[in-house]
C-alpha cells in the first residue's frame, strides 16, 4: 500500500515516523506527479493558510480535490480545514468533508490543551486529544459520521474514505488513529 | 496543568511551524503581506534588526498595543520578543496573549547572567544558539524551540551557516562518541547530561529547530534547510529588500522545495534588489547580537 504525506508546511515527518512503527512507508508528496497511484493521502497539521497559498502555486489545489474525490484523505487540524466544504469567514479549499469549520474557534496557545478522548469504535482505552490553536467543527453534514467529540463538538469524524481529526494523534505514542487511516486505505473508504 | 502536558502542547505547536517561514513585521499592514505569502508566523516588533542596529540606543520590548494591533490583523500565530533575562517583559507578553515569546539577543539583554526560569511559563518561548551547549542550556531553562543566531540584520548569511553547522557538529559528536566520554563531553559544551543523552538517541535536538539572522534570499533559505534546519526565520530580509510581498512569497517557496534546484532557480527569478545589508566580518565585538546570551 503507497501512503503520501502532503509535505509542503508543517508536521508532515511526524506522521512519517508514525506510520513507519505501522510498517508503512510513506512518501512525501509536494507536486501534482506525487499523487500519482497513491492509494491515501495526509494533510498534516501545520499553518492551513500556508499550505493552501503553496498548494495553489504549486497547481496542487485541483489536484488534492480531484484525488480527494475518489481516493481516501484524512486531515489533520490545519489539514482538516483544508478538507473543510465550508470554512467562516474565508473560501473553502478542497471542499472534500460535508462541514462547516470555525479556524482557532478554541482561541490562542493559551487555550490550547490536551483531553482525554472516547474512543468509540477504534475500541481500548480513552484516546489522547492533543488540541494545538484548533479549529472547531460546527456543523456536519447528514452523512458524516462522528467518530469522537469534546465538549459537544464533533473531533473525528469520518464521511466514506475521508477522515479528519482537530487534534493531533502524530504528537502522541498512540497509533489508532493512524492504524484506522490504514484500514480505510486498504478498503478503498467501504469501512464495515 | 502538569509540566508534561505543557511542554507538548509547546513543543507541538513548534512542530506545526516546520518546513515554514516566520517573518518579522513591524505594522499590520506588513503582517497582513506576510501571511499572504504564506508565512507560516509572524514577529511582531517595533523596529526590523537593520534598524536596531543602524539606530543603536536600548532596544526593548515592543508596545503591547502594537503588538496587539498585529494578533487582530492576521489568523496565523503571532510571536513577540523579550530582552534577555527580562521575565517581566515576558510576563506582559504572556498577558498580551502572544502565542510565542522570542527570548531574544536582538534586543538589549537585561541580565547577563541569567536567562528566563521559562518553565515557569505557559507560553512557549524559543531562544537564539551559536551551538550544541548553548541549545540544550536554553532548552534545560524550557525553550519549546531553539534558533541558530546568526548575526540579525546583516543580510550575511555567513554566521547563520556558522552556527548551523557548529550545532550539528555538535550532535554528530554526541552520537558517535563513547559512552564513557559522555559526562566529560556535557562539561566540555556546559550542558546538563540528561539532554546530550537525549540527543544522542535521537540523533538530533529534541526541540524544532530554525535558521535565522542574515537569511536575505531563496537560496540562503534553502542553504538553511539543506543544513538540517527545520524552517527559517526572516527579519530585515524580506521588508528591507525592494519588493517585499514577491520575496516573502519567494522564501516561503524556496524553503518547501529546498531540494529542488530548477523551482529554487524559476522562484528567485526577477525578485528585485535584496536588502543592501552589512558583512558580519565587519562588526566589530559590541556590534555583534549574537555574542549576547550565557
Amino acid at each position: 500500500m503507497r501512503i503520501g504525506i502532503l509535505a509542503l508546511q508543517g508536521a508532515f515527518a511526524e506522521h512519517r515516523e508514525m506510520l513507519a512503527t505501522l510498517g508503512v512507508r510513506a512518501e512525501l508528496v509536494r507536486t501534482p506527479g506525487g499523487l500519482d497511484g497513491l492509494d491515501g493521502l495526509i494533510l498534516p497539521g501545520g499553518e492551513s493558510t500556508s499550505m493552501r497559498r503553496l498548494a495553489a502555486w504549486g497547481g496542487l489545489d485541483k489536484a488534492l480535490r480531484d484525488f480527494g474525490a475518489g481516493r481516501p484523505v484524512w486531515g489533520v487540524c490545519a489539514g482538516l480545514i483544508l478538507m473543510a466544504r465550508y470554512v467562516e469567514g474565508e473560501e473553502p479549499f478542497a471542499g472534500l468533508m460535508d462541514m462547516a469549520v470555525a479556524r482557532n474557534a478554541y482561541g490562542r496557545q493559551g487555550e490550547s490543551f490536551v483531553a482525554d478522548l472516547l474512543p468509540g469504535r477504534l475500541g481500548g482505552g480513552p484516546l489522547p486529544g492533543v488540541f494545538i490553536r484548533a479549529p472547531r467543527v460546527v456543523e456536519a453534514g447528514p452523512g458524516v459520521e462522528v467518530l469522537a467529540r469534546h465538549g459537544g463538538w464533533p473531533v473525528a469524524l469520518v464521511q466514506g474514505h475521508l477522515l479528519a481529526t482537530a487534534f493531533h494523534p502524530e504528537l502522541t505514542p498512540d497509533p489508532r488513529m493512524h492504524a484506522f487511516f490504514l484500514k480505510l486505505c486498504a478498503a478503498r473508504g467501504a469501512l464495515p | 496543568m502538569n509540566q508534561e502536558t505543557q511542554e507538548l502542547l509547546n513543543t507541538g505547536l513548534a512542530r506545526m511551524f516546520k518546513g515554514g517561514v516566520i517573518m518579522d513585521v513591524v505594522d499590520p499592514q506588513q503582517a497582513r503581506i506576510a501571511e499572504e505569502a504564506g508565512a507560516c508566523a509572524v514577529m511582531a516588533l517595533e523596529r526590523v534588526p537593520a534598524d536596531i542596529r543602524a539606530d543603536g540606543g536600548v532596544a526593548r520590548m515592543s508596545d503591547p498595543g502594537m503588538i496587539r494591533g498585529i494578533m487582530e490583523a492576521v489568523s496565523i500565530p503571532v510571536m513577540a520578543k523579550c530582552r534577555i533575562g527580562h521575565f517581566m517583559e515576558a510576563r506582559i507578553l504572556e498577558a498580551v496573549g502572544v502565542d510565542f515569546i522570542d527570548e531574544s539577543e536582538v534586543l538589549t539583554p537585561a541580565d547577563e547572567a541569567f536567562h528566563i526560569d521559562k518553565k515557569d511559563f505557559r507560553t512557549p518561548f524559543v531562544c537564539g544558539c551559536r551551538d550544541l551547549g548553548e541549545a540544550l542550556r536554553r532548552i534545560a531553562e524550557g525553550a519549546a524551540m531553539i534558533r541558530t543566531k546568526g548575526e540579525a540584520g546583516t543580510g550575511d548569511v555567513v554566521e547563520a551557516v556558522r552556527h548551523a553547522r557548529a550545532v550539528r557538529e555538535g550532535i554528530r559528536r554526541a552520537r558517535h562518541m563513547p559512552e564513557e566520554e559522555l559526562v566529560a563531553f556535557a562539561r566540555e559544551i556546559g550542558a546538563p547530561l540528561e539532554l546530550v543523552r537525549q540527543v544522542r538517541e535521537l540523533g538530533r535536538l529534541p526541540v524544532v529547530n530554525f535558521a535565522a539572522g542574515g537569511i536575505a534570499t531563496p537560496a540562503d533559505a534553502a542553504l538553511m534547510m539543506q543544513l538540517g534546519m527545520d524552517g527559517v526565520f526572516v527579519g530585515s530580509g524580506i521588508f528591507k529588500s525592494a519588493d517585499p510581498a514577491r520575496r516573502a512569497r519567494a522564501i516561503v517557496e524556496a524553503v518547501t522545495h529546498h531540494d529542488d534546484p530548477q523551482t529554487l532557480a524559476r522562484i528567485s527569478e526577477n525578485l528585485g534588489g535584496a536588502m543592501s545589508g552589512v558583512a558580519a566580518r565587519s562588526l566589530d565585538g559590541e556590534r555583534r547580537f549574537a555574542g549576547r546570551g550565557w
